[in-house]
């Protein structure tokens, strides 16, 4: 029997899902995984499809369209993976969350495992991220929101009123 | 008791499991003289074993509406395929007068299958970014399997068989004009069958993101990559049995350094142009294969008609 956090954090995929961002986080996300910081050491390399994903790295404020997708990619990932909450948005709406377009921040229907403030984070930030989340998944402190039992999560209704 | 064996020697040495092990070692050394080349430090030793133990623990996802059974029996096709070739070549490259006549054609057969194999794979998922790729990938076989045979007609006219052993026993091909030039033809198809760069639109990671492997996940996508890191290992043996058969001589330790060393050269060259090339358009695949490489290749079989 392989171990599954083993296996899962020995070798990342990860799949860049950006909802409506501003463009700052999407860019530090890209420098993460530029030469200079060399991820692949740890085994993480970023892929184009979702189906190929270990990793959902979410940026944006995920206004109520968005939600919509980020709900319909959701479903296609397959499991075990994780999902990462990159910038502030993430986390809780900044400035935009009384905007006429902001519904729920995305946690109300996402299995966001970590948060990695910041306006935008550092690729540092962001790798440091990665490393606590993966020694938290080996020590046992954390496990994968998408193994949980989630019902809290609003299946429904997100972003469908107009 | 033969049966057993033979299903042996195909499930473990020199099959399945040998060819698995060196291929993914293969795609290790691939990855790392990649991360070099852009002053990285690369991935650990083993990472491509990480890889596919990930992919196995992975949930298998179905397109909805797709051709289920092709989808999953594709990547078997190709691995089996592939496992096949590369018994025979080891076959060959142990005991050369243990293979029987015809094995090259059978070979040239079984390499055309994980090719075959990624299409239908493709056309199955019901993507249309796959169906885009899997269309690619047909039409870059069809470019480049017509210089590819002609090229390996070189040999085999300057042997006058078309069993393994005996090219592998024949000096000829690399110390002719006509071999040298069937040589080139031959690493120019490789780059092709492997889809690597500047060959690697059927997958197209910025463009078709992930291309004809689109909707595949799990164990299915890690039995795909292991056939492709098989192909990066049996494709260069099958150049060296080719066209260096005459420099593997001396003792058993001298001929497989020497074998060793040839494989790594063609691994090299693979990867360094993998490396410094950009990608090219379909099109251009198509015309460069059918011009300029199928021209060389012919004339590289005239050349090895008149004795060069």
């Amino acid at each position: 029997m392989i171990n599954t956090i083993n296996a899962l954090t020995r070798s990342l995929n990860v799949f860049h899902l950006a909802g409506s961002a501003c463009n700052n986080c999407d860019i530090e996300i890209l420098d993460a995984l530029t030469p200079k910081y060399d991820l692949e050491r740890f085994g993480i390399t970023l892929v184009g499809s979702i189906r190929h994903a270990d990793v959902l790295l979410v940026s944006g404020v995920f206004n109520r369209k968005a939600a919509i997708r980020a709900r319909e990619l959701l479903e296609q990932v397959p499991r075990p993976y994780l999902v990462l909450g990159i910038g502030g948005c993430p986390c809780t709406g900044l400035m935009f969350r009384n905007s006429y377009n902001w519904d729920c921040p995305p946690s109300a229907y996402m299995n966001i495992d970590a948060y990695v403030p910041g306006c935008p984070p550092k690729p540092e930030a962001i790798i440091s991220a990665v490393v606590k989340v993966v020694e938290g998944l080996r020590s046992g402190a954390l496990v994968p929101r998408c193994l949980q039992d989630t019902t809290d999560l609003a299946v429904e209704g997100v972003g469908e009123t107009t | 008791m033969k049966g057993n064996m033979v299903i042996l020697e195909f499930l473990l040495f020199p099959g399945l499991l040998f060819t698995a092990i060196a291929g993914l070692l293969t795609s290790w050394v691939d990855r790392k003289v990649t991360a070099l080349v852009q002053m990285r430090v690369g991935p650990p030793f083993l990472q491509p074993f990480y890889d596919i133990r990930k992919l196995f623990i992975k949930e298998t996802c179905v397109p909805e509406g797709g051709a289920i059974g092709m989808y999953l029996l594709a990547p078997l096709m190709g691995l089996a395929a592939v496992t096949l070739a590369s018994m025979i070549l080891w076959r060959t490259l142990l005991d050369a007068d243990a293979t029987f006549v015809g094995d090259l054609i059978v070979l040239i057969y079984l390499l055309v299958m994980p090719a075959l194999a990624v299409m239908l794979g493709a056309f199955a998922s019901r993507n249309p970014l796959a169906s885009l790729g899997g269309s690619r990938e047909v039409k870059l076989m069809i470019a480049y399997e017509l210089p590819l045979v002609l090229a390996i007609l070189v040999p085999v006219i300057q042997a006058d068989s078309i069993r393994l052993g005996d090219l592998l026993m024949n000096p000829a091909p690399i110390s002719s004009l006509s071999g040298v030039l069937a040589l080139l033809v031959c690493i120019a198809c490789m780059q092709a069958k492997l889809t690597l760069v500047p060959f690697d639109m059927p997958e197209a990671e910025t463009e078709l993101s992930g291309g004809a492997l689109i909707e595949y996940s799990g164990p299915p996508l890690a039995i795909f990559k292991l056939t492709r890191a098989m192909m990066l290992f049996t494709l260069p043996v099958l150049l060296v049995v080719l066209f260096f058969g005459g420099l593997l001589n001396g003792p058993a330790w001298q001929r497989w350094l020497i074998g060793f060393l040839l494989w790594f050269v063609l691994v090299a060259i693979t990867i360094v142009i993998r490396n410094t090339t950009p990608r090219v358009r379909i099109d251009q695949a198509v015309r460069f294969f059918w011009g300029p490489v199928s021209i060389i290749a012919l004339v590289a079989v005239t050349l090895a008609w008149m004795g060069w």
